[in-house]
């Protein structure tokens, strides 16, 4: 096995180097080196619904590339893949905390679940913010079952810290924000496939090996086998790989936001051959597309791959999409 | 040996825990990258490493001190899903050790049963979802009956490892149904759940440090 290639100094510090970098390009950013917590640079903003969110570290830009005006307060940077700890996501919430309670937008993982469960537990017993913690969850690779832990937050999770962060920057309550970031959940679905394996720089080999000419489907953004192993097709069968089971998942029509992500090593050139594959498909579907966005904004480190997420939008979620947004991932209309 | 735990025995026991936890590592990482995301090992021990650290700095008076300081030690540092998992069941424990100065066998099997609910509460587990609980529900249910038995707690927390064990051995043919080693479902079956293969490793620090 050949050896690992990375642009780092030192397995052990990645996160820390890489916040160093964050603050360094970002001024308007203020990074809690201790606690690996990156703010945007006025919070608390007073009266506004303070947003945060969090997670494993290796997915950037999600969660701190979303942190600005009309999107995130706050991120919580986690190890590499593993859920960032509560005293985290308690000095996030201490610090966003304008008056108006706070948002927790939580990737449903048992990790990231639990650990902002006892931060919230941790901040009830210290003040008096009000915190209500949305969970996304749009894979359509994993059964919902009782049997599992349930679907996995990926691809809608950049939606509804776009969607959740306009509507909080429009001044909405916080039962107003935690609806709207319901909603966005509720109506989108995603549904990824990798062309390679990742690997995490403390481990320094593949997760998973992924032979030549296979590629895995249904996989997750930390390199959790998928669903099935499959030679590596077309992007048009790729297209159809993805976008079928959403489809056959949720009903439709027309007015989505449709949004192909990248993985990480999967080149913007590649991500365009398949946006036009799952427009093609939607088109045939009857299924109109209102906003696209295109690009790597939830990774899996150095994974090939795509993720195709569609979100059902009303008036009210495409005014809030179009909303102005300034962080170093999304920035538009500022 | 006397049937009483202090706090220097306690401190034993999580030295012994952190020492297995360094020792297989490797192992649990292994066991995780089958059927999880490959860090039960490196985050167990990153947290072992920091509680062992703590309780050298300033060693606790009362064991629910030394449980409390443990607990939060790994809530801090732990992160994933071990970090509250074995969190909480530390500050479970240090809950119902409450003002005393030392333990006995029915206290530890008091304590033990605290853990295994704190896991339950937190984790949502139940007998065969392929959890830690799966290891940890068998090895608190032998050391209730042991301690019902008059056994002493040497004898009584040796029959703990052996249920622990038979419990741990169990989880190969289980089909995960929590935690991101659902998300594989059937291909789950045929591995070793590297939860309960650490709460194992807890249970014979505990026969080897307490008794």
């Amino acid at each position: 096995m050949s050896a690992m290639k990375k642009l780092i100094n030192d397995p052990a510090h990645v996160v820390a180097d890489a916040l160093r970098g964050v603050a360094l390009a970002h001024p308007e950013l203020r990074v809690d080196h201790e606690q690996k917590v990156v703010y945007r640079g006025d919070a608390p903003v007073r009266g506004k619904v303070g947003l945060i969110s969090g997670g494993g570290s290796g997915h950037e830009p999600l969660h701190a590339g979303f942190v600005g005006p009309g999107m995130l307060d706050a991120a919580c940077a986690g190890e590499i893949f593993t859920s960032p700890v509560p005293d985290q996501m308690v000095a996030a919430t201490k610090g966003v905390d304008g008056g108006a309670g706070v948002l927790h937008i939580v990737k449903n993982y048992t990790g990231d679940v639990m650990n902002f469960e006892m931060a919230a537990e941790i901040v009830a017993a210290e003040t008096g913010t009000e915190v209500i913690a949305v969970v996304t969850d749009d894979d359509v690779a994993v059964q919902d079952s009782l049997y599992t832990a349930g679907r996995r937050g990926v691809g809608v999770t950049v939606l509804v810290e776009k969607i959740a962060g306009a509507a909080a920057a429009e001044g909405r309550p916080l039962a107003d924000v935690a609806a709207v970031a319901r909603k966005v959940n509720e109506n989108g679905r995603s549904m990824g496939l990798a062309l390679t394996s990742c690997t995490v720089p403390a481990a320094g080999k593949p997760t998973f090996d992924l032979p030549d000419g296979q590629m895995e489907v249904g996989i997750g953004i930390h390199g959790e086998p998928g669903r099935r192993r499959v030679p590596v097709a077309s992007a048009a069968e790729a297209a159809e790989m993805l976008v079928t089971p959403i489809l056959a998942d949720l009903d439709y029509h027309s007015g989505v936001i449709a949004f192909v992500n990248g993985m990480g090593a999967t080149p913007l050139i590649e991500l365009y051959v398949l946006f036009a594959e799952v427009a093609a498909i939607l088109e045939k579907s009857g299924v109109g597309i209102a906003r696209s966005l295109v690009g790597p904004y939830i990774t899996s480190l150095d994974m090939a791959g795509a993720s195709v997420t569609l979100l059902r939008a009303d008036d009210e979620i495409l005014r809030l999409w179009d909303a102005p947004v300034r962080t170093p991932g999304l920035r538009w209309g500022i | 040996m006397a049937d009483t735990v202090d706090t220097e025995a306690l401190h034993a026991w999580i030295r012994e825990f952190a020492r297995l936890i360094a020792e297989h590592k490797d192992l649990l990482t292994e066991l995780d990258s089958a059927i999880g995301d490959a860090d039960h090992g490196i985050n167990l021990h990153r947290g072992m490493s920091a509680v062992v650290e703590v309780l050298e700095k300033e060693s606790p008076g009362r064991p629910a001190e030394l449980l409390k300081r443990t607990g939060m030690t790994l809530v801090s540092t732990v992160g994933g899903a071990s970090g509250p998992l074995y969190g909480t069941a530390f500050l479970r424990m240090s809950a119902i050790a409450g003002d005393a100065e030392t333990l006995d066998g029915a206290d530890i099997a008091k304590i033990l049963r605290a853990a295994l609910d704190g896991v339950v509460a937190r984790g949502k587990a139940q007998a065969g979802d392929k959890t830690m609980y799966d290891a940890l529900a068998p090895a608190v249910e032998s050391i209730e009956e042991s301690i019902a038995d008059g056994q002493p707690l040497g004898e009584a927390l040796d029959n703990a490892v052996r249920a622990a064990e038979q419990g741990r051995a169990a989880t190969v043919a289980m089909v995960a149904r929590k935690g991101r080693a659902s998300y594989l479902g059937e291909r789950s079956a045929g591995h070793q759940d590297p939860g309960a293969t650490s709460v194992t490793l807890l249970v014979a620090a505990a026969a080897r440090a307490l008794a």
